[in-house]
Order: structure tokens, then C-alpha cells, then sequence
């Protein structure tokens, strides 16, 4: 009866060990899915089509150089290798305000005759429409498609741009990074003097006290530190450095590092308490005084531990959504120093889901900058496993 | 004692489905006029019997979408239905009625202490794309211009991107907030910040400007001057919904429309449709 008992229990866990491997393989496999199809796309919305007159010498459009275009920022053709004239745009609402309601029929079945009828002879005209409006009169040009490069090194994220969304995420990517790096800059130094004087120097009663401390900072939802960060930290930071704006990286970074910091203080002082006495013994027997022991013996041996807490300190902070959504200004710019405001990739999954049409290009591309982040705090994590398995 | 648990979680489950409402009117979209139709749902609901409202946001493109789909019965619109909604419409053969119900101010706040008051049109795009980046050239102190805008979901972006920008981008430097509220608690903190906003949502914390589209008359956002239709930028909000469907939602649209639903409309700082 017993035996068959413990059977069952075996199995179970086994099962749910299964279940739970199945499910993040499952997760992966749909983010990579999901992800992949952005690189089927140019960028223009799908449906609708470009097309010039047909006197235009282009045969396939750059996504950026049809971003310029549309944003006035190449005013003529001659700019981009055309004839010398002003760039007409045309697209749907400018139809809206060239005809009439009723030219365009009561059940607006005379738009595609009047699309046709308006740009048959401007040679400077590129028009942006539905691609069933359009014939065989009209000459389309195609863009080029999305590339993993552009995404990774393009610095200009547009995702909701009509006609042509722009997808250049390194902004985006070098704030992750760069808010991360700054608050384990701050966390790491702060983290490690807590851990060893929680693990060498308090008494047991004190150090009893400042865990339950550190676990509530822990247990604390990351929207209430944004809350704080928002309210004192940006307008403090404005104030002491006389910045233009508070929400900045600074703030993003202080923020994730009071964030971080439990899991930095818990591994690394767990790293200390393990190390075995007699280690910490023989370097006072042979003179060293507490401080010498702590400095040159104990954080030596205790290395890679830290390391490995400094990682998963990153992943934390890489991670993290809610907090730096509410501090850090969320301005695609790439940052150079810490008073400029950062996008990172989860506040800019946070905020843009909810409006990106799902399976559209906006969506896919999101789904990249998830699967970038995956990727990213999975390796974080396997660095950090491999550090704290390993013993010195 | 798990069996009996589940069983009570489906009997609590099949009550609460057996107590709906003979109709349940769906309305979705524009996240500006939310807060004014929560008001104006409540009323009603207080008033009328044996029906629901459900009411969500989203933003005016989301509701519009939702209204193709069949999935709502009102659409909230910040904005008219431009011609290629009107024409997905047609394909289905649905004949779409657009409502409008109120008129809302765009207006353009600063940090109280900024000298400057009034802005034209170029300015103002000059601003937003980052052209101009320091208030000096615009007639105010020596320092940079923040500029706060909104995330791109949101319909008061689209229309400042469409009638302010022209039909340009923002500046790539520009802090993008999640909340309107957030913007005028940013604006109200900063001396150097410019934002946007709905007239219901300018307080005396920020400094609304005067705006002028021919150069030569300023005019500040107020509600009179909103009313009036010579402060320039207004945007009608709208409802859409089916004919087809018009028996369903006939009774919450007239008390849209009634002098106790554009009292609650007001009330919110919006401007009733039919103002004198």
C-alpha cells in the first residue's frame, strides 16, 4: 500500500517535471514562431501597396529612403537619384480632400478611377493605397524587406508609422543594456558590503532582523518602487544634477538596483556562509586581522558566487518591466550618458501590445524584442549557473 | 471534497450567467472618451432597466475594428472614419452611422513660469519634430525644450500627428508617456516641458498657450472659445454603430444625446454638440 503510494507520488512528479519542460519549450518554440514572420515583411502595412509614375526610374524601394519620403525629410526626387522635382505624397485621406463625396460614388465605387484619373500625369507623385485600388496602370514598386540587421542596428522605431512602420531597435536594445549595466553599477558594490556584513559580522539576532528586512524589499511589486521612482527619485535627480528632465536612465537605474538588490544579497551572502570555517580560521590563526581575512581570503574564495549574483542581479534588472516603464522617459534615442532618457525593450513590449494588431508586423516585431530578451536572460542564466556550480 | 468545491464554483458560475441582462450593449474605442462615457453609462444604467452596458477603451482604431468584426454594438471615435474604414464598411455591407457627441479641445500645455503664451502653427510642428529645440527662438529663457507626448496607441497622438505635425514623426527625444494625467503632472514639474492634452484635462498646475493657425490671431483654449468653433483645433468625438443594429442601441444613444446626458458631458469639460 505504502509502496504503491510512493509510486504514484513518482510519477506525478515526473509528470509535472515533464509537463513544466514541455511548457517552456512550447513558450520558446511559439516566441520564435511568432517572431520569424517580421522578416517576411518590408514594413508597409500589409494590403496596401506604393506605387510611382510610371516615368520613374526606381525599382525598389529602401525602407528608409520611403520613410524619409513620407516624413519630409527628402523633399525631391533629385535627393534619392530621381528627376528634379518636389515629391508629391498621395494616399487615401489627401483623396478625401481632392474630390468630392459624390465624385467618389455613393458606395465609393468610383475610387479607384479617380485615383488613377488624379496621379496619371504627375511624374513627381508616389501614392500609398490598397493594393485592390490599384491596376496594372499604375507602376508598383516593391520594398526591400526587413533584416535582422536592421532591426538590430537601426535607430529608428516608428512601429506604428503609416505607410511604412520602422523597425530600428537598437535604441531600444542599448537602453536595456545600458539601465541595467548602471544599476548593478549601483547595486553591486551596495549588495556585497550588505552580504558580508550580514554574513560576517552581524550577530545572529541582528542579521535575523535585516533578512526579514531585505525579503519585504523583495516582496515588494515593482510598480510600487516605479510609483516612488516617479514621484521622488525623478524630480530629486532634476533637481541635484539641474537636469532638462529627470526621467532619465539615472533614475531607471537606481530604481533596478534597490530591485535587484535582494537577489544579490541573498546569494552572495548564502556564498559566504558556506565557506568553511576552517578557512576563515587558519587566515586569522596565521595573523590577518577580520578585515585582512574578509578582503584577501574570503572574497577570493567566494568569487565566482558573486559573479555569479552579480548576472542574475543583470537578468533582474533586464528583466524587469513595470518600474522603469513609469521612470525612465521611454524616449528611443541611443543613450550616452546616464541623464538621457532610455527605452528598453520591456517597457516598449508593455506599452505598444496592447495597440499592435495581432499577427501584424508591429506584433511580429515585438515578439522579436521578446525573444531577444529570452534569449539574453537565458544566457545570463546559464553563465550564473555555471558560476555558482562551479567551486573555487 | 474537491468534486463538491468544483461543483459549487459551476453552480456560482451558471447563476451569474442565468442573471445577465436580456441585452447587453457593447461599447469599445477611444480611450479620451472614456472617462465621459463611464459618467453618462452610469446614469443611464440607473435609470433604465433589463439592459447592460459594457464599456471598454483601447484606443478610436481598436473600436472601429471591433464595430467591423461584429464583436461591439458602439464604437467610440476620437476621430472621423477615414476613407479606407469606410470602404472595409462597404465590402461588408454594413451601413455605418457616425454620431457625433461632443467636441473636444486640443490643447497644448506648458510649465507655469514659461513666458512663453502663444504659439503658431510652425512653431508648433517645429517643436514636436524637434526642429526647435530651445525656447530662446521661440521668445522664451535660454534652455531646452522638453517635449512630452503620448504612447503611438492613442488617438489624441494620431490627431496631433495628423493636424499639428503634419503627418510627420515626433521628435525621437521626446518622452512618451502612458497617461494623459502623466503628462500634466510631468509638464507641471518641469520648467522646460511642452505637452498635449484634452481641454478636460488642463488644471492650474500647467500653463495652457494660445495657438493660431493663420499667424495673426491667438487664441487660448478655452471652453467658450472652443464652443464658439474659433479655437482652432477641435476634434469632433463620435459614436459609430450598424443600422442594422439601431433598435439595440436607439434607447442609450437618445440618452447620449439628451440635455441630462450633454449636462454629464460638460460636466467632464467636453463641449456638447448641440451648443448655443
Amino acid at each position: 500500500m505504502k509502496k504503491r503510494f510512493y509510486t504514484l507520488w513518482e510519477n506525478l512528479i515526473r509528470a509535472s517535471g515533464f509537463c513544466s519542460t514541455l511548457l517552456v519549450l512550447s513558450i520558446s518554440f511559439y516566441l520564435f514562431r511568432e517572431a520569424y514572420g517580421l522578416f517576411r515583411n518590408s514594413g508597409v502595412e500589409s494590403g496596401y501597396s506604393i506605387f510611382v509614375h510610371q516615368s520613374n526610374p526606381i525599382q525598389e524601394f529602401e525602407p528608409d529612403t520611403l520613410r524619409k519620403i513620407f516624413n519630409k525629410d527628402v523633399r525631391r526626387w533629385s535627393e534619392i537619384g530621381g528627376i528634379d522635382e518636389r515629391i508629391e505624397i498621395f494616399s487615401l485621406s489627401d483623396l478625401e480632400k481632392k474630390f468630392k463625396e459624390e465624385a467618389l460614388g455613393p458606395d465609393l465605387q468610383f475610387v479607384p478611377e479617380k485615383v488613377w484619373e488624379y496621379s496619371e500625369n504627375k511624374p513627381a507623385i508616389i501614392g500609398y493605397f490598397p493594393s485592390k485600388l490599384l491596376d496594372s496602370r499604375h507602376k508598383t514598386v516593391a520594398v526591400r524587406q526587413i533584416e535582422f540587421s536592421d532591426l538590430v542596428f537601426g535607430d529608428s522605431w516608428f512601429p506604428a508609422s503609416s505607410p511604412i512602420a520602422s523597425f530600428g531597435a537598437a535604441s531600444i536594445l542599448l537602453g536595456s543594456l545600458w539601465v541595467s549595466f548602471g544599476a548593478i553599477l549601483f547595486a553591486m558594490p551596495m549588495g556585497l558590503v550588505v552580504a558580508i556584513y550580514l554574513a560576517e559580522i552581524a550577530n545572529p539576532r541582528m542579521r535575523e532582523i535585516s533578512l526579514h528586512f531585505i525579503e519585504l524589499l523583495a516582496g515588494i511589486p515593482s510598480v510600487v518602487f516605479g510609483f516612488f521612482g516617479l514621484v521622488l527619485v525623478v524630480p530629486l535627480l532634476k533637481d541635484i544634477f539641474n537636469l532638462d528632465q529627470g526621467e532619465s536612465a539615472l533614475a531607471g537605474s537606481i530604481i533596478l538596483g534597490i530591485i535587484s538588490l535582494p537577489t544579490i544579497i541573498s546569494i552572495t551572502q548564502d556564498a559566504f556562509l558556506t565557506i568553511p570555517k576552517d578557512i576563515k580560521a587558519s587566515s586569522l590563526s596565521l595573523g590577518a586581522t577580520e578585515l585582512q581575512t574578509i578582503f584577501f581570503v574570503l572574497i577570493p574564495y567566494a568569487k565566482s558566487a558573486i559573479f555569479a549574483a552579480m548576472i542574475l542581479g543583470i537578468g533582474r534588472a533586464f528583466g524587469e518591466t513595470m518600474a522603469v516603464l513609469m521612470v525612465t522617459g521611454n524616449a528611443a534615442i541611443i543613450p550616452e550618458s546616464f541623464f538621457q532618457p532610455v527605452r528598453t525593450i520591456t517597457a516598449t513590449i508593455a506599452s505598444e501590445l496592447g495597440e499592435a494588431p495581432n499577427g501584424g508586423i508591429h506584433y511580429e516585431a515585438l515578439f522579436v524584442l521578446g525573444t531577444i530578451l529570452f534569449v539574453f536572460t537565458f544566457l545570463l542564466n546559464l553563465i550564473a549557473n555555471f558560476f555558482v556550480g562551479k567551486k573555487s | 471534497m474537491i468534486p463538491k468545491f468544483l461543483f459549487l464554483v459551476l453552480l456560482l458560475c451558471s447563476s451569474a450567467r442565468g442573471n445577465l441582462y436580456a441585452q447587453a450593449i457593447k461599447v469599445k474605442g477611444s480611450d479620451t472618451m472614456l472617462p465621459m462615457m463611464q459618467l453618462v453609462v452610469e446614469a443611464y444604467l440607473k435609470k433604465a432597466t433589463n439592459v447592460d452596458i459594457n464599456l471598454t477603451g483601447g484606443g478610436s482604431g481598436t473600436g472601429i475594428t471591433a464595430l467591423l468584426d461584429g464583436t461591439v454594438d458602439l464604437a467610440m471615435s476620437s476621430r472621423e472614419a477615414k476613407l479606407a474604414e469606410k470602404m472595409k464598411f462597404k465590402e461588408k455591407g454594413a451601413e455605418i452611422k457616425f454620431v457625433p457627441i461632443a467636441t473636444d479641445a486640443l490643447s497644448v500645455i506648458v510649465h507655469p513660469s514659461n513666458p512663453v503664451a502663444k504659439l503658431n502653427k510652425d512653431q508648433l510642428e517645429d517643436i514636436f519634430t524637434g526642429k526647435i529645440n530651445n525656447w530662446k527662438e521661440i521668445g522664451g529663457t535660454d534652455s531646452k525644450i522638453i517635449v512630452y507626448t503620448r504612447e503611438s496607441s492613442s488617438g489624441t497622438y494620431e490627431f496631433m500627428k495628423e493636424n499639428i505635425l503634419d503627418k510627420r514623426e515626433f521628435a525621437k527625444d521626446a518622452i512618451s508617456t502612458s497617461a494623459t494625467a502623466q503628462i500634466v503632472f510631468a509638464v507641471s514639474q518641469n520648467k522646460g516641458a511642452i505637452g498635449y492634452v484634452g481641454l478636460a484635462y488642463v488644471e492650474n498646475i500647467v500653463k495652457p498657450v494660445a495657438i493660431s493657425f493663420d499667424g495673426k490671431e491667438y487664441i487660448p483654449p478655452t471652453f467658450n472659445n472652443a464652443a464658439k468653433g474659433i479655437y482652432p483645433v477641435t476634434r469632433p468625438l463620435f459614436v459609430f454603430y450598424n443600422a442594422a443594429n439601431e433598435s439595440k442601441v436607439k434607447g442609450f444613444l437618445d440618452f447620449l444625446l439628451s440635455v441630462n446626458g450633454q449636462k454629464l458631458i460638460t460636466h467632464k469639460g467636453f463641449i456638447p454638440v448641440n451648443w448655443q
